[in-house]
């Protein structure tokens, strides 16, 4: 044993100290007006002296534990899967049973799971959409909640002065926010990495300032209440229908009213909704604009010395991420009924940049666990109350440190020749 | 006699105070394979990005099959039918062999979202000649095993070769390589040759090229153009420009 490795114990020792000193030892605490600083429990403190002596004796003896942890035989992953050509023919009942289960899950769980699994689906949404940007395209932006802001504002607006309905708004609030993301693109063109990812974080604060201030449309930080839920084929699911006439889900099918039925419906649209944006961009994936933005995350100075046009294919990756955020954000407006600014801060950005970049960059079923992963863990991690967040980053140190290249990195596709 | 397919006249390029390239004149016929060469600097890169579109030339006139190209956009210019390939090989590294030769022929592709979307048949009869096209150059060039590799993890020689491939496929009518032999071993650089003296015989292409190996240069060029500080300073055959005094100086330096 050297000594580097006793001076990295004593180090790695002495930080683990003064951290859990400052965070765990000692605590602020009212005693009646005033603040006193109280010191830990005796038993809180054995705990963290018995954290710090795993940490010193863990950098002491690294060696040996790498070994030990090596030793440990590892399971043949490969052998378990099926065989690649059996699980082609397997695939589509995989995708049915699970699109099956998604169906039916609700209905036997509580509400807040069924409420959780929406919101889930929302981020599943937004990922996928900063995907084809970031993941795909290559271009960092970190503004990409203003073009969620847009679609729910749309969706909000338009139901609230014009008593547009959801299913209606739905394709506006997606065309809107893209028209948007075609706006922005148009700018920063030319731009790329550090550059793009500072006019897209000015660009999302732009957008967030400006429905803060525009009281007389916005309501500003009041937000927007009252948004009307949507509806099947005109059946409202409120206890009595709002309009003259109109009937509700339960007067119509004869049931007694409940309120999971509007809960459970609303995560039955996200369902779909996710499975068309799913659809949508593995198709684009395979067609010739999904390989150039490929192309141009690669190499833009080879795409453009064979003839690929670089205005057009960067404004179309844009464009579409943008349109999915719209249909995430008319879908979030619903499901809430209240909107407001606060919703669309940037931690809202660097959660969907985290859930691209810890699934996998380009892949789709990467970003479908991070996106359950990062909505269900701060939920799970609720009694940690304040060290949640901590937690959470430390998950993402972690992640990078082990697996910089996500959860689920992209597979390329195998495509078939006709001459082998 | 063959067709004139590159005419370039009084070509320069300042930037800023610096001239880069001083008053450059080529001429490629048809079927033809042309060099440039010169000493480390002399502009020649910079000619080769001048015509491909990647800088606007400060002065001159660039004529492909009679139509002034200097001016245009570098993705039209390739369209046009004069692709280029770089010193330092630019692939999409992270994709594999086959998806480099499907995006290189984007535009012959229905790029249309809705048709893609739909799968029409155009769509699919199109997608599937691509497939054809690419399969059939790398078969040329001897990659076809590595289809679906990905393209960064070849060997830099294969690389090489597909960056040729890759330019093939976009159905060129001037193909100009920048130094490539660079970094390939004997072996290599004589299969090159072979290669594009293979392309020109069979595919009735023209080739530019740039490069250093003289023995390549000297054995392939129909015509070689010499280049020195951005000024030119000889064209001819292979033999004229062995014999001559002044390419012996640019070189080797004076006595």
């Amino acid at each position: 044993m050297n000594s580097s490795k006793l001076y990295n114990a004593v180090f790695a020792a002495g930080i683990a100290f003064i951290l859990a000193c400052l965070m765990i030892g000692v605590k602020l605490d009212t005693d009646s007006t005033v603040l006193a600083v109280k010191g830990a429990t005796a038993e809180q403190w054995a705990w963290i002296f018995g954290g710090i002596a795993v940490v010193f004796l863990s950098q002491l003896f690294s060696t040996q534990v790498d070994a030990l942890f090596r030793a440990i035989p590892k399971p043949d992953i490969q052998a378990l899967l099926p065989q690649q050509q059996k699980f082609a023919t397997l695939k589509p009942w995989l995708i049915a049973a699970i699109i099956v289960v998604m169906m039916i899950w609700p209905f036997m769980v509580s509400r807040g799971s069924v409420d959780l699994a929406t919101l889930t689906l929302i981020y599943i949404m937004l990922g996928l959409g900063l995907n084809i940007v970031v993941g795909l395209a290559g271009l960092l932006d970190l503004g990409f909640v203003a073009f969620y802001a847009v679609g729910a504002y749309t969706y909000a607006l338009l139901s609230q002065y014009f008593g547009m309905s959801f299913w209606a708004c739905l394709p506006i609030s997606a065309g809107l926010a893209a028209t948007f993301g075609f706006l922005l693109g148009f700018p920063v063109l030319r731009l790329r990495g550090d550059y793009l990812a500072i006019v897209t974080l000015g660009f999302g604060e732009i957008i967030r300032i400006l429905l803060n201030n525009w009281t007389s449309l916005t309501g500003g930080p009041n937000g927007i209440s009252g948004i009307a839920k949507p509806t099947l084929f005109g059946l409202e699911f409120n206890r009595r229908a709002k309009e003259e006439g109109a009937m509700t889900f339960h007067e119509y099918f004869d049931m007694d009213y409940s309120s999971s039925y509007k809960v459970i419906f609303l995560y039955l649209i996200a369902v779909l909704l996710v499975i068309c944006v799913i659809y949508l961009i593995n198709r684009l994936m395979r067609m010739p604009i999904g390989r150039a933005w490929e192309a141009l995350r690669e190499d833009e100075i080879a795409c453009r010395s064979l003839g690929l046009n670089r205005t057009a294919i960067k404004l179309s990756a844009f464009t579409l991420g943008a349109s999915t955020a719209g249909f995430a954000g008319c879908f979030f407006a619903a499901r809430q009924g209240f909107i407001s600014p606060e919703s669309f801060i940037f931690i809202e950005s660097a959660i969907i940049l985290a859930i691209v970049v810890l699934g996998g960059m380009g892949s789709q079923l990467g970003i479908i666990f991070a996106a359950i992963i990062m909505t269900i863990l701060p939920e799970l991690a609720r009694e940690f109350s304040e060290y949640r967040m901590l937690l959470f980053g430390l998950l993402m140190v972690v992640m990078m440190r082990w697996r910089p290249q996500g959860l689920v990195p992209m597979k390329r596709p195998n495509l078939e020749l006709k001459q082998q | 006699m063959s067709q004139l397919l590159l005419d370039v006249n009084g070509l320069t390029m300042r930037f800023g105070g610096l001239v880069a390239v001083n008053g450059v004149n080529l001429k490629v016929k048809n079927r033809q394979i042309v060099s440039v060469i010169g000493p480390n600097g002399a502009g020649k890169t910079t000619v080769f990005n001048c015509l491909s579109g990647f800088y606007i030339p400060t002065e001159g006139s660039v004529m492909l099959k009679n139509e002034q190209i200097a001016g245009l956009k570098d993705y039209q210019i390739s369209r046009k039918g004069l692709v280029r390939t770089f010193q330092h090989v630019r692939l999409f590294q992270k994709m594999t062999v086959i998806e480099n030769m499907l995006v290189a022929q984007h535009r012959h592709l229905n790029t249309n979202l809705f048709s893609g979307l739909l799968k029409t048949p155009n769509y699919r009869r199109l997608e599937k000649d691509a497939m054809e096209h690419a399969a059939h150059w790398l078969e040329e060039v001897g990659l076809l095993e590595y289809a679906n590799r990905e393209a960064g993890n070849l060997a830099y020689g294969q690389q090489r070769r597909l960056e040729i491939a890759r330019c093939m496929v976009t159905q060129p009518e001037l193909l100009m390589l920048d130094e490539p032999a660079a970094g390939l071993n004997p072996n290599e650089t004589k299969e090159l040759d072979e290669l594009i003296i293979k392309l020109r015989d069979e595919h009735e292409i023209s080739i530019l090229l740039i490069e250093h190996d003289m023995s390549l240069v000297m054995g392939i060029s129909d015509h070689i153009y010499v280049i020195a500080q951005g000024t030119p300073l000889a064209n001819g055959t292979a033999e004229q420009i062995k014999g001559n005094p002044d390419v012996i100086k640019a070189y080797l330096g004076e006595e």
